[in-house]
């Protein structure tokens, strides 16, 4: 029988956690700009907007993300296209993250004061000027701990992706575990890597939010 | 109507809802260039309203208002603009921007919208501060200001814009008593400078002194208007009687 080292667990579950970093941007960056796009959208006050997004959120936040998974993973097949266990992974991640994020968002623009767009508006400025200039750079700052803090239960989502058969850590570690008989090793390691990729952003988060409010004083 | 009056402000059967409950039940209003005008009454009598209608912050149901000839498009972003540019307000809760220094909050509307330059801005900027006293507090934040001294700021960021009308929404209201004379002074130094000003105001002996005419509003109407010495010395209605009398108890 082939002798695993912990070196061996700890270099092959180091390679599959690229795949857990790139699909945790990709949910990021995709469900970033699918959020704002629909926080704008909603903002804009275009009819029919408020009720669509709503029920959107309502969707993503209503269903497990493991369905929303499956869903994507089977559905995309069922138009015929042939789906790779990546895009299904991406896809699905994406737009979870973009529900969530949207309605975080959404709470943050809604808690600066009616006073500021009147303001903004009552000195000419267009709409995307008022979202820009005014509304965004003060919301922003309010959204940054709770959008961190989601992002963190991004990353840890990320692991059931592995249902679909795609390799990022935890799937990398249920085949190491099968490989090693070692499961309570294998899984102590899994669960360090999960928190040395979160402890590191919320701790980037905290100091930005100190750095932003001592550039005000 | 003579025809030698520059008309600024024209405001025709003005009718303004919030559900059912009719706020402004028909106003009809001319403002001269120059003009200064208090809207004075209870509250909840549609003062407010009819001053945040002039720059289309809300939406009126049917009637016409024009400024300086062009009439109010809601729907039209690009003539609100124009409009907007024309009008300029100052709030009761001051509303400055908070993540922006006393510069920069009246520097930002013109850059944007008037797009000039960083230096032209910048002399404007501090032409403006020292004008209503601020010029050293031009890198400071709003939070780090009385509330008179912010209302200031809010004066000269609205008239950054350079607009032909200024409507006041009680700025003094949210203010201890002893910053309201820093504001008004300001005040009243546009108006002896002849800017057009429509303001509502519970500062009656302040209304007495600068305003060129006084209207009292009552349940959504223009019930009295006139010059401050008829309307304050000789009510004609008993509704003003009672609010003037109302405020000396």
């Amino acid at each position: 029988m082939v002798d695993f080292s912990l070196w061996d667990i700890f270099r092959n579950l180091l390679l599959a956690a690229r795949w857990t970093v790139v699909l945790s941007l990709i949910a990021f960056i995709g469900g970033g700009l699918v959020g704002l796009g629909l926080l704008v959208f909603r903002l804009s006050k275009t009819p029919g907007a408020d009720k669509l997004v709503g029920a959107y959120v309502q969707l993503f936040q209503g269903t497990p993300l493991l369905m929303q998974l499956f869903l994507s993973y089977f559905g995309i097949a069922l138009f015929g296209i042939n789906t790779s266990a990546w895009v299904a992974a991406a896809l699905a991640l994406t737009l979870y993250t973009s529900a969530f994020l949207t309605e975080i968002w959404r709470g943050c623009v809604n808690s600066i004061p009616k006073g500021q767009w009147e303001a903004a508006q009552s000195l000419a400025l267009n709409f995307p000027e008022q979202l820009r200039y005014v509304v965004l750079p003060q919301a922003v700052k309010i959204a940054i701990p709770p959008t961190v803090g989601f992002l963190v239960q991004v990353i840890k989502g990320t692991a059931l992706a592995s249902v679909i058969g795609f390799v990022e850590l935890t799937k990398a570690g249920t085949m190491i575990t099968n490989a090693t008989f070692k499961p309570f090793l294998v899984y102590s390691c899994l669960a360090l890597m999960y928190f040395a990729l979160c402890f590191p952003i919320s701790l980037v988060a905290h100091r930005l939010e100190r750095n932003m409010n001592r550039g005000r004083q | 109507m003579d025809a030698n009056k520059n008309i600024l402000v024209e405001i025709a059967q003005l009718r303004k809802s919030f559900g059912t409950n009719e706020v402004l039940k028909g106003i009809d209003l001319q403002v001269e260039a120059g003009e200064v005008i208090a809207i004075i009454g209870k509250s909840g009598s549609g003062k407010s309203t009819l001053l945040r209608c002039i720059n289309g912050l809300e939406v009126f149901q049917s009637g016409k208002l024009t400024v300086d000839g062009k009439p109010l498009m809601h729907e039209n972003a690009l003539a609100m603009r124009e409009l907007r540019q024309r009008v300029g307000m100052i709030f009761q809760s001051f509303n400055l921007f908070p993540h922006l220094t006393v510069g920069k909050n009246v520097m930002l509307a013109p850059r944007l919208v008037k797009q000039r330059e960083t230096k032209p801005g910048e002399e404007q900027a501090r032409q403006l501060l020292a004008r209503v006293g601020l010029v050293e507090k031009y890198d400071a934040y709003p939070d780090q200001l009385s509330g008179g001294q912010q209302q200031r700021v809010a004066i000269a960021r609205a008239l950054a814009m350079e607009p032909a009308v200024l409507l006041c929404d009680e700025i003094t209201s949210a203010l201890d008593p002893e910053l309201v004379g820093e504001v008004l002074r300001v005040v009243e130094s546009l108006a002896n400078e002849g800017m057009t000003l429509l303001m509502v105001t519970h500062e009656m002996s302040f209304a007495r002194k600068v305003s060129d005419r006084v209207i009292f509003m009552h349940q959504g109407r223009v019930h009295e208007i006139g010059p401050p010495e008829l309307l304050f010395a000789n009510p004609q209605t008993p509704e003003l009687q009672q609010f003037l009398s109302s405020l000396n108890d």
